[in-house]
């Protein structure tokens, strides 16, 4: 196994490398740079800050001092924040980010399991239809939508919660609810497709011929195997939650690293597009990496390869 | 398990019927005032942004020679305790306050003046605000690198505590101007301990070092989340400040803003979103402020290919937009549809000349332009940004000149920056801008359309005109003055390298229990003389 995941992170190297080098001349020969404004800057202003931030090299030379900044672990100054390195911007922004996210996916878990465990157990029956009617609504239903609705509700007319802001434990509610609300909505279909497909096998009949008591056939025979595509699908989900919760951070006013993943672009801030890409990079490798392993402890079946 | 749902319902039921206290009313009882802000600040170095985000929190921060009157902005002393002015009205000699002080306790002292007129003016900085300070003796000499002696530029401190400006010509809105924060001092000492003077990204500006001289300090910065500043004891007019906390929220989201308003969230929002206008303006008009704004939204128009090289094609494209029509049915929160570049009344200037709305007399100029009733007319494109209401705006213009002119235009909607680039290397036909005043003064519109100013990018370029504005640049006769911005923009609008559409006004949300937080038309809101009222049910709609 650690063979395994040695020549995995060896095989990531590169990769990055060819992220960071397409991200790098993406983002600059993209029209318009980091200093245009709507009110125009003298030729001398635009040169003298072209040169502070070393935009008037040849951009081959940029690349190259940018790789050996790089190999130091230092993703260099951001243009659009500049009192603030994008390692800095980075580390202060992820931990909210990493926090919705794991509070989504949790989210996405208990209620998208369960929904799909009931439903698969009572197939075609009014709990099935309800679980996979709620799925599909949660699919169907973006998170620009359900996220002000949540809030007129539980923030504006309840008072439950706060609107915005990400101060008390409170306000983790609201935000993690709807980001996890839309995973949940597939991790219910997935645990039913799984489950239904397990409980069809012959040592699930075998199992219960013998007179094994359902609880234990359920839960130690067919949620095992019943939950493997849901595994599968944790690896991009987790990504996803981490990644993707742009507009969750914009509605809740969360602190996370989402906002300056978008926004860095429409900003040209160079360093930090391609700091962020390359975080997000490494994350989506680690979660997919921790998948498979995961994946080979459920099936035995399956080897480290 | 019964139970246990009965318990939660329970508690859920209970702690619905008594929701906590909001920030905001806890705000009103310890006087924390909570201030949507658009977007994160980009730094709080007076030097080198350039953006209205900052500007909200810098001058919380920082005091200049002189301050506002918080109704009409009429300037009253600051740092400066009084002022004399040469006969010749191009010397200003200030007298400092011997208990103004930074936020460290070292006196703020002439020194500190000068030595932060150079540090902007360093062209290594590269400040882009720098130009502000350019009515100064060879000011602009000195950041455009002609000069390199900075004794022979117009700052000097005679003594601790009086300092002298000299100016080039007399400038009658120079005391305003000083209340742009281009003119605000920084604590160079501390700077210098940080790094560079002349670095971006100075560490000067994180709370663990900032040192300020404004009526508060700042004491948390978290990225995307909040700004504070508490009320700085140093301050030599601290007695006067009644806000204890001021805390800056960088909402993007218009909307997301007023929800957080709703629920008592904010004080008051950057925006009110134009969606919620029409429903505040019914239901809850004591929430919403439509305060004057000196900024003008137009077209303009690049000169230097046909057919837009011809002034009659100019003035029959501008003089068929309706911009009754846009400011009140597409608009809708209240803008002044603009017939002149300069927003009336600025600084007591209106401009005579106008560029009226007149479908017949635009007509008849197409016609004598050679296209008459439209025909063989070449297509235009406007140009703009991405965002919904220029684009609701570029329909309609575009609809008004089919239905006026018999003309077909197409619309291009590119990427902010996209836009930018494109507009300043002349790569357009017709593009949206919009214009902010960064003083009040006639000038501060004006000057953006001599020759080759940075931000006239529409090719334009009149002598006359450049000349009037040189003149009046020179002159420090008040009504003369104005009466060569008169001649000069009644030049503009009859050459029309730009369609003015509409003066901007500023919609917001606001709490009533905010106090002192007056209209004035550069949204500035001295915040010594805010203060929070506490009252029953004032909090959330």
């Amino acid at each position: 196994m650690l063979r395994f995941i040695g020549r995995r992170i060896l095989e990531t190297i590169p990769v990055l490398f060819v992220i960071a080098t397409m991200t790098f001349f993406l983002i600059r020969l993209t029209p318009g740079g980091p200093f245009d404004k709507e009110k125009n800057t003298t030729p001398e202003i635009r040169k003298a800050l072209e040169a502070q931030y070393h935009l008037d090299r040849p951009l081959v030379v940029q690349y190259f001092e940018y790789l050996k900044q790089l190999l130091k672990g230092d993703l260099g100054p951001s243009f659009k924040y500049p009192n603030r390195s994008v390692n800095e911007l980075i580390f202060d922004a992820f931990p909210a980010s990493l926090e919705l996210g794991i509070l989504s996916l949790a989210v996405a878990l208990v209620i998208g399991m369960t929904a799909g465990f009931i439903a698969a157990l009572r197939k075609n029956t009014f709990y099935d239809y309800s679980a996979m009617s709620l799925a599909m609504v949660g699919i169907c239903l973006p998170t620009f939508v359900l996220g002000p609705v949540l809030m007129l509700v539980f923030a504006i007319h309840l008072k439950w919660f706060n609107a915005i802001g990400w101060d008390f434990a409170r306000d983790r509610a609201l935000p993690a609810l709807t980001l996890g609300f839309y995973f949940a909505a597939y991790v219910a279909r997935l645990t039913r497709g799984g489950m239904l497909e397990i409980l069809s096998q012959d040592f699930i009949r075998t199992a219960r011929a013998k007179g094994v008591p359902t609880a234990r056939v359920l839960f130690k025979h067919a949620l095992r195997g019943g939950i493997a595509p849901v595994v599968s699908f944790l690896g991009p989900a987790t990504a996803g939650v981490i990644t993707g919760s742009f507009v969750i951070e914009t509605i809740f006013q969360v602190p996370g690293l989402g906002r300056f993943f978008i926004t860095s672009v429409s900003n040209r801030d160079y360093t930090l597009v391609v700091g962020t890409v390359l975080f997000y990079a490494v994350l989506i490798i680690f979660f997919n990496l921790l998948v498979d392993i995961v994946q080979v402890w459920l099936n035995p079946k399956l080897k480290f390869e | 398990m019964c139970s246990f749902i009965c318990a939660a319902a329970g508690f859920v039921f209970l702690t619905g019927c008594t929701p906590p206290p909001t920030r905001v009313s806890i705000g009103d009882r310890e006087q924390i005032l909570h201030r949507g802000n658009g977007a994160e600040p980009q730094d709080i170095d007076p030097q080198t942004v350039t953006g209205v985000i900052e500007d909200h929190i810098i001058v919380a921060l920082f005091e200049g020679l002189v301050s506002e009157d918080p109704h009409d902005l009429h300037p009253v002393p600051g740092v400066a305790e009084r002022w004399d002015i040469s006969d010749d009205k191009k010397t200003y000699t200030f007298h400092l306050r011997r208990n103004a002080r930074w936020s460290n306790g070292a006196p703020v002292t002439a020194q500190d003046f000068v030595r932060s007129y150079r540090r902007i003016l360093m062209p290594s900085l590269a400040a882009e605000y720098a130009y502000m300070l350019y009515v100064a003796v060879n000011a602009e000499e000195f950041n455009t690198g002609k000069i390199t002696d900075f004794s022979q530029v117009g700052f000097k401190a005679l003594d601790d505590f009086t300092l002298e400006v000299r100016l080039k010509n007399p400038t009658p809105y120079f005391l305003s101007l000083l209340n742009h924060y281009s003119w605000f001092p920084v604590p160079i000492s501390v700077i210098e301990r940080c790094g560079p003077i002349d670095q971006r990204g100075n560490r000067w500006t994180r709370p663990e070092n900032f040192v300020g001289n404004g009526p508060f300090r700042l004491t948390k910065w978290k990225v995307n989340d909040v700004l504070v500043v508490k009320k700085n004891a140093t301050y030599w007019d601290a007695d006067k400040v009644r806000l204890r906390e001021i805390r800056f929220y960088p909402v993007e989201s218009h909307e997301t803003e007023a929800r957080a308003f709703q629920a008592g969230q904010l004080h008051m929002t950057y925006e009110a979103p134009l969606s919620k206008i029409d429903y505040y303006k019914k239901y809850h008009p004591e929430l919403l402020r439509i305060d004057p704004f000196l900024g003008t939204y137009i077209y303009r128009f690049n000169v230097t290919k046909p057919p837009l090289n011809d002034k009659r094609v100019r003035r029959a494209l501008a003089m068929t937009v309706d911009r009754v029509a846009i400011a009140t049915r597409i608009r809708r929160a209240g803008e002044i549809p603009a017939y002149s570049f300069t927003p009336p009344d600025t600084a007591g200037y209106t401009c005579r000349a106008k560029l009226p709305y007149d479908p017949e007399q635009a007509r008849k100029l197409l016609a004598e332009a050679g296209y008459p009733n439209g025909q063989s007319f070449p297509k235009l494109t406007i140009m703009f940004n991405t965002l919904e209401s220029h684009k609701a705006i570029a329909e309609a213009v575009q609809e008004m000149w089919k239905k006026e002119l018999n003309i077909e235009v197409e619309l291009e909607n590119q990427e902010w920056k996209v836009y930018i680039d494109n507009q300043r290397t002349l790569n357009y036909q017709i593009g949206r801008y919009a214009w902010i005043g960064d003083y009040v003064d006639p000038n501060s519109f004006l000057d953006m359309f001599i020759t080759d100013g940075g931000n006239n990018q529409t090719g334009w370029s009149n002598k006359e005109y450049d000349r009037l504005i040189a003149e009046a640049g020179r002159t420090g006769d008040q009504p003369k003055r104005y009466e060569l911005f008169q001649k000069a923009e009644g030049i503009l609008l009859d050459e029309a390298p730009m369609v003015p559409v509409y003066h901007y006004v500023q919609p917001f949300l606001i709490q009533p229990s905010v106090q002192g937080w007056y209209p004035t038309i550069l949204d500035h809101h001295p915040y010594k003389y805010v203060w929070l009222q506490p009252r029953a049910g004032n909090e959330t709609q």
